[in-house]
């Protein structure tokens, strides 16, 4: 009992220095100190509630069992990692939009594309992901390869949609400024309207970050040579290594993140001129 | 600064742009609109023409057929001799929006860099013309600016800055300082004159406003709308050189009042 109101203690410090923080002058810095402190404090009032209460680690396992977990397992992380998240879902990830990228420029040359494929692509982005793994499990094999289908597959559409809307934003105006230029196609293409797409391509790239390597993680529960992030999970859950599942869950949080983030930063830099990024 | 004796300008008469018998007619839901019928018009070397009416009567879309952004129905137009589109493919003229229009990913430089880019020129040649176009304009030293950081004015005269970068005869400007207040306005018109004496440009000008037309203009093509014609074509008497004052003294008065006389006649027909 004295550990939950210790938690409770640890609550009230968190939200006294959040409150604090809020006050001091704006600042970049200040967004991180508080997602920090609300961090910190989140883990140690779990840490202090789950043993406190004496929840049986199966349910869930305090912070510090799946630190011990995480650390004494790094190998076999690191190469669930290796397995699932740059073969599965980086080379999923790399396929899928450049796939979809040249699509949507076929797509924007021609009409009768336009009519045929986009209610393909709509059809495919239909498919439940969960019906059509084991099916690519089946074609593929069960390396990574069969993943790295499952990942084109998912995003394959939220890229060529968002790529396809991107080609149409230039205004009539700026293009109208290209013809009296005399620009060719590809000129009009790599001087107006990617760049004025760029902002759509890049929420479409964003989107597809966090959906590869879930695509990856659950294609892996229909089938997988014993390594990978999926396998581990499943098969951990079911011997009740709930710890060593936890560990590999805050792998795949820190990866999908820092993925989603380097995508982000890489928008940041490639669309600086756009309302929403100008400082 | 240099300047232009008058008649060495208009003795060749030599003719840039002519049309003859212009019609086009949109198709549109409600049945065909007339944007221009039986157009005829001459415009020499180095004229500044204004075309100034009501909304509707096709002044803008006269200066799109020109610059082979919309295709006429019937009769003919020349460019430089040629058809509108050997004229844009030869990119005889500039063009000049009612917005600026400059492409925010790239910096003011970048952006007047754009059309010679297009036309294969050399970086030193492109530099070269990017800073003689932005001291034309008064813009030296917002090269490095991105157009976001600029005020409209300055804006609208960086995209002017550019339809100068590739030095063609022709400077076909639709409303360019529409969107702008009239203080900036009046100072931009003093600029444009400038440019217009130092560049020798032939300049083809659409406008909502009567003072801008008469006080920067040789020729004003008054058109009505509703099929879309030229009812009076008015030549100034005004001197080419003209400080913003002008606009006081009776003759530029008497020729405003030509202008607002045969725009009533126009709108009685419509």
């Amino acid at each position: 009992m004295m550990l939950v109101l210790a938690a409770l203690g640890v609550w009230a410090i968190g939200w006294g220095v959040n409150i604090w923080v809020s006050h001091q002058k704006p600042g970049r810095w200040q967004s991180v100190v508080s997602a920090t402190v609300f961090g910190v404090t989140a883990v140690i009032m779990w840490q202090l509630v789950v043993t406190g209460l004496e929840v049986s680690p199966v349910i869930l396992p305090p912070p510090s069992m799946i630190f011990t977990a995480f650390v004494s397992s790094t190998d076999i992380l690191w190469a669930d990692f290796i397995q699932t998240f740059v073969k599965g879902a980086l080379s999923g990830y790399v396929i899928g939009c450049s796939a979809a990228f040249l699509t949507a420029l076929a797509i924007d040359r021609s009409n009768f594309l336009k009519r045929g494929l986009l209610p393909i692509g709509n059809f495919v982005a239909a498919l439940p992901i969960i019906g059509m793994a084991p099916i690519l499990v089946m074609w593929f094999g069960f390396d990574w390869q069969s993943k790295a289908a499952v990942v084109v597959v998912m995003i394959f559409f939220p890229v060529l949609v968002n790529t396809v809307q991107g080609l149409d934003a230039a205004g009539k105006m700026q293009r109208d400024l290209m013809h009296t230029y005399a620009a060719g196609y590809w000129q009009s293409l790599f001087k107006l309207r990617l760049p004025a797409a760029a902002p759509f391509i890049f929420n479409g790239l964003k989107i597809a970050s966090t959906l590869a390597l879930i695509g990856a993680i659950v294609a892996e529960f229909f089938g997988s040579p014993i390594v990978g992030m999926g396998f581990r999970i499943s098969t951990g859950a079911g011997r009740l290594e709930l710890d060593l599942v936890w560990a590999e869950i805050v792998v795949a949080a820190i990866a999908g993140s820092a993925f989603y983030g380097i995508v982000a930063l890489i928008e940041r830099k490639a669309t600086f001129w756009h309302p929403s990024q100008r400082k | 600064m240099a300047r232009n004796d008058p008649d060495s300008n208009r003795a060749p008469a030599e003719t840039v742009i002519s049309a003859s018998n212009l019609s086009l007619t949109f198709e549109t839901n409600d049945g065909p609109v007339h944007a221009l019928k039986d157009v005829d018009l001459t415009i020499n070397r180095g004229e500044f023409v204004s075309f100034i009416g009501p909304s509707g009567c096709g002044k803008t879309t006269f200066l799109r057929v020109l610059a082979d952004l919309e295709q006429p129905t019937g009769g003919s137009v020349s460019v430089n001799g040629m058809t509108p589109r050997e004229a844009r493919m030869k990119r005889a003229y500039g063009f000049v929006f009612q917005a600026a229009g400059l492409y925010p990913w790239r910096t003011i430089a970048g952006n007047i860099k754009l059309p010679l880019e297009i036309m294969g020129l050399s970086k030193s040649e492109q530099n070269e013309r990017v800073q003689k176009v932005l001291e034309l304009v008064h813009l030296d030293g917002f090269g490095k600016k991105f157009p976001w950081q600029l005020s409209g004015g300055m804006q609208q005269r960086a995209s002017i800055a550019r339809a100068l970068g590739f030095d063609a005869d022709i400077l076909l400007m639709d409303e360019p300082f529409g969107a702008l207040d009239e203080i900036v306005r009046d100072h931009l018109n003093e600029q444009l004159l400038e440019l217009w004496a130092k560049t020798n440009k032939t300049i083809g000008f659409v406008t909502h406003s009567i003072p801008e037309a008469v006080y920067l203009s040789t020729k004003i093509v008054v058109m009505s709308p509703r099929p879309g014609r030229v009812r009076e074509v008015i030549e100034s008497s005004l001197p080419r050189e003209r400080p913003l004052d002008i606009r006081e003294s009776a003759e530029f008065l008497a020729i405003a009042h030509r202008v607002r006389e045969g725009l009533r006649g126009g709108h009685d027909d419509g």
